[in-house]
């Protein structure tokens, strides 16, 4: 080769690189609202705690498979980045006078990913089915709760399960009959449980219809790989009626058990979103500020009084519950155990739910003193003291986070009232298994709102509540809760709710939650404002480098 | 020989038998079930779960029915948690990929192992010797839950050259550290016990008379040597192959394989009865089948033991 056309060779390819690369700066796409430039691979992949318990969405119950459920289908209506409610399926709802009747209209471009429309026959199908007893569906409860009537006959087995308030008013309109009216009926709808599925393919395949290959699904993303207890790839659904807006091509979920190992393949970049563990949020948003965010959550973490029989004598007088409820420093827990940004707590229900507005409480008001004198004054009102130390065993499930704090709160107790507590720490089910049967003094509780409203907190402390594990009953808490199911305003009956929970206390408030993560900045659209963290991949992109 | 094998194999199956009954009656004694949960289901929701899997039969129907599947169908029952799959499924996916890298560092083990320590004895005393006795005693002292940490800060974090766990299908990158942390501590002792045997074989009466009659070294050790060595080390190696398979817990965690040790670990916690049971089924006839195994090999290695 001459010098000469070595020459002319090298300009031509540096010509056609350049070329190439301008062609490739002119094409690369931008986001069309914000107008950030997108990253030409749109996979976004991220950490799961735990295999899912399932991918179909009458069956799934945990909040892994309902994030992969949300994507992999649709529901009448779903949230925006906000958590409020935007049409799905659904194009809107009317509701009929008397408040018990919705009829949704569904958009008429809706399709599985099998091309075919999706019907209101769907919708019927699903709703049927997740009550039907021989589903056997874990949330079955959850259409109940819903107010659909028919629901709770039919769950108990003494109707068939077509008896339920659903109707397919033609192909593409729905009607939900309710036994009472819900006001918060329609964010109900964002739940999985009520997402439609495919008779058929059910029909077809029995319960391995939702493995790949089989699952016909209407949601943005179709499942393209599950290797159980390993990963879960989802992908573009091409048929899915908005896939046009839709940027993520991808969505990759890595089921990781060890939180520290997880955190350790985000660093070195094989993961976009992971958790952060218990206390290490202060030194990783040191190290990356852009990448460790908190925000809040609905849900709230606290400690239990038996107050039933079988719970000891000193927890019947509510100044010794109030004494023990005002030594706790929750600053220390929330600043030096968790130090994730959590609020502490001096409510039940955490202020980041809608519409709720948390009351002053004596409590939150006061300085962490001036708490202390007035639960020692409180003690000795009791008859504990020095000479007659309050006693008394405390129960948590098994976790290093848990041990801390219930290792604080019992020396906040000792050195500051001389109360005397035995610790024990027990594997999960054998946990809730005690604390279901009243087998306990002061037990560990968390729970985490089921819905951005008010009473999905509340409702735990009804007397009648399956989860009211301490027992505490309350005839004017559980009136007050009735009259809000229907009321206009709720505001005031919650506040009041509240109230009777601070002069009561049947439990002890610890802090509410923050979901703390590690987000990698390339990462747009995530749902920060969304407490309840329903988050939809379609939402997502990713930003070019 | 073959009368020996088929007695061994039918005094398993009441051994297994056996071993059903004491888990399924353990388990059913542990507090909770499948469907304990934070939210307690209201009664007649729980009624109807527990009649779909047949919980809501006295204990020793739901003994027999299961006995009665696996005989007439050979089928382990569905699930109690992950409601989409069933017995069957979860085994045949997980047991692959924990036989696949069980495997390999069983391979691992044994072959560095051996040669290792059979490197060492003939070596003796010298700085070889000193060397692979060292590696030896620091790769016994590193059990896999303290190599897999190691591991992948090294190989993951900072050389960035390895995938920090998962298995895509198997992927040779992907197999590299649980087959490491898994067969390390297993190559020192494997090391340390073929180093000793082969000492005393080498001081025995036939290898001074192989030695007077001129034999040179390499055959001393090939012919005469080596089957009597790896005795020990073979009674050694049964019961490693079942660890390697069973207790690769740790490593399926850690690195998220997908392996069986995984669901065994969360079938325990969640109370998951039908998979605990026949994972623990597949564990116990592994073990009784290795166990013959070894016991074969034996009489192979050793004219002396006869069946």
């Amino acid at each position: 080769m001459t010098r000469f056309t070595r020459l002319t060779l090298t300009a031509l390819l540096s010509s056609t690189v350049l070329t190439a690369a301008s062609l490739s700066a002119a094409t690369a796409a931008t986001h069309p609202e914000t107008g950030e430039e997108l990253a030409e691979d749109q996979t976004f992949t991220y950490r799961l705690l735990d295999d899912v318990s399932s991918l179909d969405p009458q069956i799934v119950e945990d909040v892994n498979g309902s994030d992969v459920v949300r994507d992999l289908f649709e529901g009448l209506m779903n949230q925006d980045a906000e958590g409020n409610l935007i049409p799905g399926v659904a194009t809107g709802y009317e509701l009929s006078e008397d408040k018990r009747t919705y009829t949704f209209t569904l958009r008429d471009e809706a399709t599985w990913s099998n091309g075919e429309s999706v019907t209101a026959g769907d919708f019927v199908y699903a709703w049927r089915r997740a009550v039907d007893p021989e589903t056997a569906s874990p949330y079955q409860w959850f259409m109940e709760l819903m107010s659909i009537e028919g629901a709770s006959e039919i769950i108990a087995g003494d109707a068939a399960p077509d008896t339920l308030g659903v109707r397919a008013v033609d192909e593409k309109t729905f009607e939900v009959t309710l036994s009472t009216p819900l006001p918060y009926f329609p964010q109900m709808t964002t739940h999985s449980t009520t997402f439609p599925s495919p008779q058929a393919v059910i029909e077809e395949h029995g319960s391995s219809w939702t493995q790949p290959g089989n699952i016909v699904s209407n949601g943005a993303y179709v499942l393209t790989e599950y290797s159980p207890g390993e990963r879960i790839v989802r992908e573009r659904n091409t048929e899915y009626w908005d896939n046009e807006n839709t940027i993520l091509d991808k969505t990759v979920a890595l089921v990781i058990n060890d939180e520290n190992v997880a955190l350790t393949r985000y660093m070195a970049g094989e993961l976009d979103r992971t958790e952060v563990p218990a206390g290490q949020f202060p030194r990783l948003k040191e190290e990356n500020p852009e990448e460790a965010i908190s925000f809040p959550r609905l849900c709230n973490y606290y400690y239990t009084f038996n107050l039933s029989d079988s719970g000891p004598e000193a927890f019947k007088d509510p100044n010794v519950r109030k004494a023990l409820a005002l030594a706790v420093d929750r600053d220390v827990i929330v600043e030096n155990i968790k130090a994730g940004g959590e609020p502490p707590a001096y409510t039940f229900t955490p202020e980041a739910v809608a519409g709720f507005t948390p009351p002053q409480t004596e409590m939150a008001e006061m300085s962490q003193e001036d708490r202390d004198a007035m639960a020692k004054e409180l003690m000795a009102e009791a008859g504990y003291g020095p000479d007659n130390p309050l006693s008394f065993d405390m129960i948590y499930n098994t976790d290093q986070a848990h041990e801390k704090i219930a290792v604080v709160l019992s020396q906040m107790w000792k050195q500051k009232l001389g109360v005397q507590t035995n610790l024990s720490n027990m594997e999960w089910k054998v946990f809730l298994d005690t604390r279901g049967n009243q087998d306990f003094e002061l037990a560990r509780g968390a729970w985490c709102g089921d819905y951005n409203e008010a009473s999905t907190f509340l409702d735990l402390l009804q007397t009648s509540s399956g989860y009211n594990d301490g027992k505490y009953a309350n005839e004017e808490y559980d009136a007050l809760l009735k009259e809000a199911k229907t009321a206009e305003d709720t505001t005031p009956l919650y506040t009041e709710a509240e109230q009777i929970i601070a002069r009561d206390m049947p439990v002890i408030p610890i802090y509410h939650y923050a979901g703390v993560y590690m987000l990698d900045s390339d990462v747009g659209g995530w749902p920060v404002d969304n407490v309840e963290q329903n988050w939809y991949s379609r939402d997502l992109y990713k930003t070019a480098e | 020989m073959a009368l020996y094998v088929l007695r061994r194999l039918l005094v398993a199956i009441p051994t297994i038998m056996l071993l059903v009954v004491a888990s399924f009656l353990m388990m059913h004694v542990a507090p909770g079930g499948p469907f304990t949960s934070e939210r307690p289901l209201p009664p007649e929701v729980l009624a109807n779960i527990e009649a779909q899997y047949g919980l809501d039969q006295p204990l020793w129907k739901q003994l027999w029915d299961y006995f009665y599947n696996i005989v007439v169908h050979f089928d382990f029952g569905p699930s109690f948690v992950q409601k989409d799959r069933s017995v069957n499924e979860i085994i045949a996916n997980g047991f692959p990929i924990s036989l696949t890298y069980g495997a390999l560092s069983f391979l691992a083990a044994t072959l560095v192992g051996v040669s290792l320590g059979i490197t060492a004895a003939i070596r003796h005393n010298t700085w070889i010797d000193y060397v692979a006795v060292s590696l030896g005693i620091a790769a016994q002292a590193l059990p896999n839950f303290i190599m897999g940490p190691i591991l992948i800060l090294t190989f993951t974090l900072w050389l960035g050259l390895l995938p920090g766990g998962g298995w895509n299908g198997g992927q040779w990158e992907y197999l590299i550290m649980p087959v490491i942390a898994l067969s390390t501590s297993y190559m020192g002792s494997i090391a340390r016990i073929t180093r000793s045997s082969m000492l005393e074989v080498m001081n025995s009466n036939f290898i001074r008379t192989a030695r007077a009659k001129g034999l040179p070294d390499r055959a001393i050790i090939w012919r005469h040597a080596m089957k009597p060595t790896l005795l020990p080390v073979i009674s050694y190696l049964g019961p490693v192959f079942v660890y390697v398979l069973t207790g690769s817990v740790f490593v399926d965690l850690y690195f998220s394989t997908g392996g069986l040790g995984q669901s065994y670990v969360s079938s325990a916690l969640t109370r998951d009865y039908a998979v605990l049971l026949g994972i623990t089924i597949l564990y116990g006839a592994l073990t009784v089948i290795v166990n013959l195994l070894t016991d074969l090999a034996y009489a192979w290695f050793d004219p002396k033991i006869r069946y």
